[in-house]
């Protein structure tokens, strides 16, 4: 693996980390009133709520788009497609960070956080918990997490010995990344069995729901790797991946029309398709969900469009917001607390602060990383000189616009 | 139930000035309290109207004859005549109408008839400081007829909080070195009904156990009757919710202790005493008639360490659940719905993602074309990307 990689020598502070660090910091102060004050003088949160935007954005859905890791651990490693190899680092990077951030999230959520620790007493574990499967699992892919990232700062810091000893088992620490999230994205969609019949009928799939959640993290997972490469082109200006990126492209399509096929199926088998066509909200969201899973879809059924990273990132962004959306809607939108319910839910500006500065710590931290870890692929460096001098337009506004884009 | 036995139960209902029906009924609610069947209750009852009675030594040390007295009063005027005919009470210094010598020998009478089949009750402490000395009877020290008494007994009872714990004797710095009954006889197994008083059918439920089944209760780890000392006063106190709840009498009289709020503030250790005073209640007039139901903080005179050791406006150990500090409001906050900073926001967000992907695309189109350009350049027919070969789309 070394020399596959190589950190980017680039200045460590521009203005696109700047901006970022500001949207950190303001979640950091945010965050700081939280904990003096309580989840209430932050959040909408109510009694019929208790989940906001901080799970259902920074858990439910920051841990789909932190499945590049897993996605591409299932194509290199299961099925042994080693062409795909470059992209593991920055996959696992991004994944490193979407999980770190995303258990965070969960603990800042908790109103009793100080009661935390209890989950890993052997003691007080409930073993009927869905809760319980998903904390301990995400723990535990955080810790996977970073061992599987450890050959970059053991290359870093030249310790050849230690890297060649861990080489020799990483093996078995592969098998369980590939495991635990496997585990723990599918068990996201047991909480929503959990839920019942609070889960509008548009998105309770009882049985199925984890199956589809493991389907949408695994599509979530390639699409993010499309994307992340794709900015990383643009934004710091490096050759194009497109011709590794179609072949997850194609991937993606065939879990999308898994995902299509048996979505409508089910609906059609519960008798749940009029809900589709009933006007109401959760209809409307329901319709523009599915068209957020066909466009990429339709694109990627194309070959001629596979090949063109543009039409590939399209595809791919539309999969992440159709992805999102999909728990969204499960979690928060389809939820009804309870019958004739008056309760309602909408992020309060702090509570969108806090995600925003969540993703903005994530790309920060991304971006700082890929100048001073070997991550992305070495052969794109050299290319690096031309495309600064060849084209003035491109140097400053795709990076900017990358880092605040990852914000929704 | 044979005719003998039906007479028998007449006869004595006619003793005791008591109706047949009354008394079968007064048996089967000593069972219920043991938790026995009422069939039970009629056993009991054939055993009570035997002529052959358990007979009964009551020896008095430091006390206050308070469980006597409590005992007498258990319930109707006639029945305290009952308690003292179902067991043959052959020695009690507060009940016996001998006196002097005549009482002394009749104890020493019914210890020699009775041989290992008497049932001996000790009421109040037993001073063990400079021999013993502070408690004498007959010329003998209270330790010695404890000894003396517990030797051939069947069955050994320490009524009361001072036989049981010491009590109010061995309160402080315990002037007479009080000490309680299991004490003084290490070796043998008491059965101890602690109270100030002790409720008396607690004390007649373990007693007509004996008398009926020849067996004694189950006890618990500090040798009291489960059925009566099993849950915590606070378990089965009706003003448990009000401690729910977080509704506390703060001071004697003020507004929640005249509402017949948790007394918990003003320091009653129901939360850590066992007892059964909240279900069985005292006097038999029912409405509330115990301490608690009065409005008088439970003092803990059945737990050890509780009762006479602890401040009696002392906070209590909550044993079971603490009452919250903060309690969920009446009207629960239904949320809100967007402001228009937090839509915008969430729009914005929304738009920039949108924004960026699409000037991404841009970028990623235009420098997909030049590399077409480049490739049509180079005679390429087909102006595609050839499937397998490294493509380079440079970013410009």
């Amino acid at each position: 693996m070394s020399g596959h990689h190589q950190p980017l020598n680039r200045k460590l502070i521009t203005l696109p980390t700047l901006v970022l660090a500001i949207l950190s910091f303001i979640a950091l102060l945010i965050l700081a009133k939280r904990f003096a004050l309580g989840l209430g003088s932050v959040t909408n949160l109510n009694d019929g709520y208790p989940w906001g935007i901080w799970v259902v954005y920074d858990v439910v859905v920051g841990t789909g788009f932190a499945c590049g890791g897993y996605a591409l651990a299932l194509v290199v490693y299961i099925a042994n497609k080693g062409k795909y190899h470059p992209l593991v680092r920055p996959a696992l990077l991004a994944s490193l960070f979407g999980y770190t951030l995303g258990g965070i999230s969960a603990f800042i959520d908790m109103g009793r956080y100080w009661n935390f620790y209890n989950m890993f007493l052997p003691e007080q574990m409930n073993l009927n918990s869905v809760m319980l499967e998903v904390g301990l699992c995400v723990t535990a892919y955080c810790i996977v997490l970073f061992i599987e990232f450890m050959p970059a700062l053991l290359e870093h810091y030249q310790l050849e010995k230690a890297k060649a000893r861990l080489d020799k088992v990483l093996f078995i620490i592969i098998a369980i990344g590939v495991l635990l999230p496997t585990m723990h994205q599918s068990s996201l969609g047991s909480l929503l069995i959990a839920m019942g019949f609070k889960v509008d009928v548009l998105w309770q799939s009882s049985y199925l729901m984890p199956l589809f959640a493991i389907l949408t993290a695994m599509t979530m997972g390639f699409s993010i790797v499309i994307f992340e490469a794709s900015f990383v082109t643009v934004g710091l200006k490096r050759d194009s991946e497109a011709h590794l990126l179609r072949g997850l492209g194609r991937i993606i399509q065939v879990l999308l029309g898994v995902v299509l096929i048996l979505r409508f199926g089910d609906l059609l088998y519960r008798g749940a398709l009029p809900a589709v066509f009933n006007g109401s909200f959760k209809s409307f969201m329901f319709l523009i969900e599915t068209a957020l899973f066909v466009v990429p879809l339709v694109i990627l059924s194309s070959g001629k469009h596979r090949n063109r990273g543009s039409m590939l990132l399209i595809a791919a962004v539309s999969m992440l917001f159709a992805g999102a959306l999909y728990r969204f809607n499960a979690f928060l939108i389809g939820w009804t607390p309870n019958a004739g319910s008056s309760y309602v839910y909408f992020p309060s500006a702090e509570e969108l602060l806090v995600s925003i500065g969540i993703v903005a710590m994530e790309i920060l931290g991304y971006l700082l990383i890929v100048k001073w870890l070997p991550i992305l692929p070495a052969h794109a460096e050299v290319k690096k000189q031309t495309a600064i001098k060849t084209d003035p337009s491109v140097n400053k506004p795709p990076a900017e616009q990358a880092s605040v884009e990852v914000g929704s | 139930m044979s005719k003998s036995t039906e007479q028998q139960l007449e006869d004595l209902a006619a003793r005791l000035g008591l109706s047949r029906r009354h008394f079968l009924k007064f048996c089967t609610g000593v069972a219920a309290t043991l938790g026995l069947s009422s069939t039970a209750g009629m056993q009991m009852a054939h055993a009570v109207s035997q002529s052959r009675r358990p007979s009964v030594i009551w020896l008095s040390g430091q006390e206050c004859t308070g469980c006597t007295e409590s005992l007498l009063r258990s319930t109707h005027p006639t029945l305290e005549t009952l308690i003292l005919d179902m067991i043959s009470l052959d020695y009690s210094e507060a009940l016996c109408a001998a006196a002097g010598h005549q009482a002394e020998a009749a104890r020493h009478a019914a210890m020699e008839e009775n041989k290992g089949k008497y049932v001996m009750v000790v009421e109040g402490s037993i001073p063990t400081k400079d021999g013993g000395i502070y408690c004498k009877i007959a010329g003998k020290t209270m330790l010695q007829h404890v000894q003396e008494t517990a030797e051939h007994a069947a069955a050994i009872i320490a009524i009361g909080s001072c036989a049981s714990w010491g009590g109010v004797p061995s309160a402080g710095m315990n002037p007479t070195g009080a000490q309680p009954v299991h004490e003084i006889l290490p070796d043998k197994t008491i059965i101890n009904i602690p109270g100030c008083p002790p409720n008396p059918y607690n004390f007649l439920a373990t007693v007509l156990q004996y008398v009926t089944f020849g067996t004694l209760p189950e006890l618990d780890e500090k040798n009291r009757p489960r059925f009566a000392y099993g849950r915590i006063i606070h378990e089965n106190c009706e003003r448990r919710p009000h401690f729910d709840a977080g509704r506390f009498a703060s001071e004697f009289g003020d507004e929640g202790h005249r509402k017949g709020y948790c007394l918990y503030k003003l320091g009653c250790k129901g939360p850590e005493t066992y007892a059964n005073c909240s279900t069985q209640e005292f006097g038999d007039v029912g409405g509330g008639a115990w301490p608690v139901g009065v409005g008088a903080p439970c003092f803990g005179c059945t737990e050890q360490g509780v009762g006479f050791t602890k401040a009696l406006h002392e906070k209590s150990e909550v044993t079971t659940h603490s009452p919250p500090d903060i309690f969920p409001p009446i009207n629960a906050e239904t949320g809100e719905g967007a402001s228009a900073v937090s839509a915008g926001l969430l729009g914005a967000v929304i738009g920039a993602a949108a924004g960026a992907t699409a000037m991404t695309v841009k970028q990623l189109g235009k420098a997909e074309k030049e590399a077409e350009k480049d490739q049509m350049a180079a005679n390429n027919p087909d102006g595609q990307a050839v499937p397998g070969k490294d493509t380079v789309n440079e970013p410009q």
